[in-house]
């Protein structure tokens, strides 16, 4: 029970801190996510609580939009984008090999811990692709050498 | 910091934002630009920076420094621009560690001979004071920007978005003065003048739209800013919001103005936090010269804007679910009417323009609609931003008058195809839109020429395509995108997408009947009469106009089992030739299934069960032997499992 209260404070600081209380749902969401790396059932609880609705309310919004992870993600988080640009021009090789590679499939973490992998639908980079983007730094012009070597480089 | 209380405290503030501007572009001091937009980041650009800052540093040079906006060349990022005193600004490109020193050497003593590969061409503006250079290009005068007229695009890549100042000394904020002189309805009236039509993708009249939003009953109205761009493959608005705010938040003002909003929101998707960070430093610079808040110039306008960040749904580029969305709730469209002019956000009257229409609007209270008609054709006015991207020699990003062929942008400005490959069509207007054939490039690019053919103008996103490109596994990749992103709330879009796309799935993986052509036919009209909203009515556009165009291929996937492009995996084989193979032992090496054997100097076997047809060995196999081969003639093809 210690933990639930943790959370439950840091609901309610973040939820104070909000400039605009009309349409709070999505801002709160993505606030508490981006404290706590991913939305946990006792976070989604929390934020249910505060804003007086019921946890599949919150579950309905959170599981509709593509931002939210309800699963902790790995230390690194890895965005191959799968816009139709890097689509075409490589993409989705790059995918093929992150997959083997970390032995994961987009939308899961690795078993470490260390990398956690989803496909996007456009970085808006497209007169660069292939790219992915490693914890919101995009790397584009990409080859498979190259994925592996930012990746290397990463503890 | 003095704030704009009236006309003339703004002209004041002008005068001294002009003094600095001219300063910094004329002065003294060497002056380097960098090209610090998500492209450029992407291309290194912060490290080039760096380098290039301290090599001067080292060599104990005073200078000065800035980061502009995407000038849209991104084919050549990352970008720096060297202006040195008396000289011209210069535009260098395709830079990297490994030329860096040699471009500070030779820009310093004003040698560019040594780096005429890297100079793409001086940047003239009228501010700018410098000798001319002999031999040196203007960047006006490069291929990929000579056809364009950037109205829209006017300050990109040329101010830093981070200085609300640089935008003043620009004339920014001028045309807002002008419009509250005006009456309301004169601001709609010009804009009507125009022609300006949404650039979001629709192409509703944009007066039209204001005008039924200024006469909805109630005191209350909302304005917002639609930034969630959505559509894979477009960039346009990424682009102005990173690198010219300031020309959307006038453009909201004069939009708030002319329909009475005191409130106003930028809906901007969260894949853009570049963007997200420069629009806060904006509202934040335009409060503080109270160009935003409460009796905006002194002229009892009331105004501000707050930012909402989209979570990740494309559906959230319709209007209806886009105000779901800042409500709080699942983003899922609505029947209208009511129109949202009527019963928006929070049921009250709203208007909702998009980025590219706003950052036109002080182009056209400044310039007169008159002038801006003067671009386009036909019902099309004014010019288009488009993102060129995929099989394309020059990827970047382009402000064109409406009506340029279509041959005109891939080639001309594009640069045409990379390699020795065909053209084999264009993709406009992302998966709502459709292919364009290569016979049909002369089509011109206007909102009423591309729907007859088939497809739209939608946001600009323009994709080439090259013959290895497959056009069954396009249609499939577009249809896996909007049956994902289809919210789920009307049958014929979330069944008939995920029908449509178990059907193109079937053909890429040869186990279709012709007869599934026609069903795909009936599906596709099913869905685009009965969706509710514009994702699902427009999402069976990329199966129709490939059918239309490119019919034979899907025959050919069907009735002969071959995939032409070589791209469905189950279509297709990876094998060796026996002949050619000198037994390197590279591809065994790269294959990660472990499907290649063979010993070293012997020619190699892939083993066609344990293939996955990933293509490594294709990528590994030395050029000189060119001995992996990818097949598609039907002859021992294994199907991936």
């Amino acid at each position: 029970m210690q933990m639930m209260t943790g959370i439950e404070e840091r609901v309610r600081a973040i939820s104070e801190s909000l400039p605009e209380k009309d349409g709070a749902l999505i801002p709160l969401l993505q606030r508490v996510q981006c404290d706590q790396g991913y939305l946990s059932p006792s976070a989604v609880e929390a934020v249910a609580e505060e804003l007086g609705l019921s946890e599949s309310s919150v579950y309905g919004v959170a599981t509709f939009y593509a931002e939210f992870k309800l699963l902790r993600p790995g230390r690194h988080h890895i965005k191959v984008c799968l816009g139709t640009s890097c689509y075409l021009r490589g993409g989705r090789d790059l995918l093929g090999h992150l997959c083997r590679k970390l032995g994961i499939v987009p939308g899961s973490t690795s078993e470490d811990g260390k990398f956690s992998l989803e496909t996007v639908a456009c970085l808006g980079c497209c007169s660069r692709s292939p790219t992915m983007a490693i914890d919101d730094i995009i790397h584009g012009d990409l080859s498979v050498a190259e994925a592996d070597s930012i990746l290397a480089g990463l503890d | 910091m003095k704030r704009a209380s009236d006309p003339q405290a703004l002209k004041e503030i002008r005068k001294e934002a002009e003094r600095e501007w001219l300063e910094m572009l004329n002065g003294d001091l060497p002056l380097i630009c960098t090209g610090l937009s998500t492209c450029g980041i992407s291309a290194k650009a912060c490290e080039i920076q760096t380098a290039i800052e301290s090599l001067l540093q080292e060599q104990g040079v005073a200078f000065r420094s800035m980061k502009v906006g995407c000038l849209g060349l991104c084919y050549a990022e990352p970008l720096i621009y060297i202006k040195m005193p008396n000289w011209p600004l210069v535009c260098y490109g395709h830079l990297s560690q490994d030329n860096s020193a040699m471009l500070v050497e030779s820009a310093l003593n004003n040698k560019i001979n040594n780096i005429n590969h890297l100079i793409l061409g001086s940047i003239d503006l009228p501010e700018i004071k410098a000798s001319p250079v002999p031999g040196l290009p203007s960047i006006w005068d490069h291929p990929m920007i000579k056809p364009q007229v950037r109205i829209a695009m006017r300050n990109c890549g040329l101010i830093d978005p981070e200085n609300i100042l640089h935008y003043i000394a620009r004339g920014g904020y001028s045309a807002l003065t002008r419009a509250l002189t005006m009456e309301p309805e004169a601001v709609i009236d010009e804009v009507n003048i125009s022609g300006l039509r949404g650039r979001g993708g629709a192409g509703f009249p944009t007066a039209t739209k204001w005008e039924f939003c200024r006469r909805a009953k109630g005191e209350e109205k909302y304005l917002i800013c639609n930034a969630d761009e959505g559509d894979p493959g477009a960039f346009m608005d990424r682009s102005i919001l990173e690198g010219d705010p300031h020309a959307v938040l006038e453009g909201m003002l004069i939009a708030a103005q002319a329909i009475g909003c005191h409130k106003g929101y930028i809906y901007c998707r969260a894949e853009y936090p570049l963007a997200l960070r420069r629009l806060e430093i904006a509202l934040r610079e335009a409060r503080e010269l109270s160009l935003l808040g409460n009796d905006i110039l002194g002229s009892g306008l009331n105004f501000d804007i707050s930012i909402k960040e989209g979570a990740g749904a494309f559906v959230c580029g319709e209007e209806t679910a886009l105000m779901a969305s800042i409500e709080g709730r699942r983003g899922m469209p609505r029947t209208r009417p009511p129109f949202p002019a009527n019963s928006g956000l929070w049921g009250k009257p709203t208007n909702i323009n998009n980025v590219e229409t706003l950052a036109n609007l002080p182009h056209i209270i400044n310039q007169g609609g008159k002038w801006y008609s003067t671009f386009g054709v036909g019902r099309s006015r004014g010019t288009k931003t488009l993102a060129l991207a995929g099989a394309v020699r020059r990827p970047g990003l382009i402000e064109v008058p409406m009506g340029m062929t279509l041959r005109q942008i891939v080639f001309e400005i594009g640069g045409g195809i990379p390699g020795d490959r065909a053209c084999k069509g264009v993709l406009t207007g992302g998966p709502s839109g459709g292919c364009i054939p290569s016979s049909s490039l002369d089509v011109a690019v206007d909102y009423e020429s591309l729907t007859e053919k088939g497809s739209i103008m939608g946001s600009g996103s323009m994709i080439i395509i090259d013959e290895g490109t497959c056009i069954v596994d396009l249609a499939r990749f577009f249809l896996n995108f909007t049956q994902a992103e289809s919210c789920g709330k009307c049958t014929p879009c979330r069944i008939g997408t995920r029908q449509m796309l178990a059907i193109l799935e079937k053909i890429s993986r040869g186990e279709a009947v012709i007869e599934d052509i026609s069903r795909l036919e009936g599906l596709a009209d099913a869905v685009k009469k009965g969706s509710l909203c514009g994702l699902g009515a427009t999402a069976p556009n990329p199966i129709l106009t490939t059918l239309k165009y490119f019919r034979g291929e899907f025959e050919e996937h069907i009735l002969n089992r071959i995939c032409p492009s070589l791209v469905c995996r189950n279509l297709i084989a990876f094998s060796i030739d026996q002949e050619r193979c000198k037994g390197c032992g590279k591809c065994q090496e790269s294959c990660p299934a472990g499907a290649i054997s063979g010993d070293i100097k012997e020619a190699h076997v892939i083993d066609q069960y344990a293939c996955i047809k990933c293509g490594a060995c294709l990528a590994a196999c030395p050029e000189k032997f060119s001995a992996v081969v990818n097949r598609a003639d039907g002859k021992g093809v294994v199907p991936c499992t």
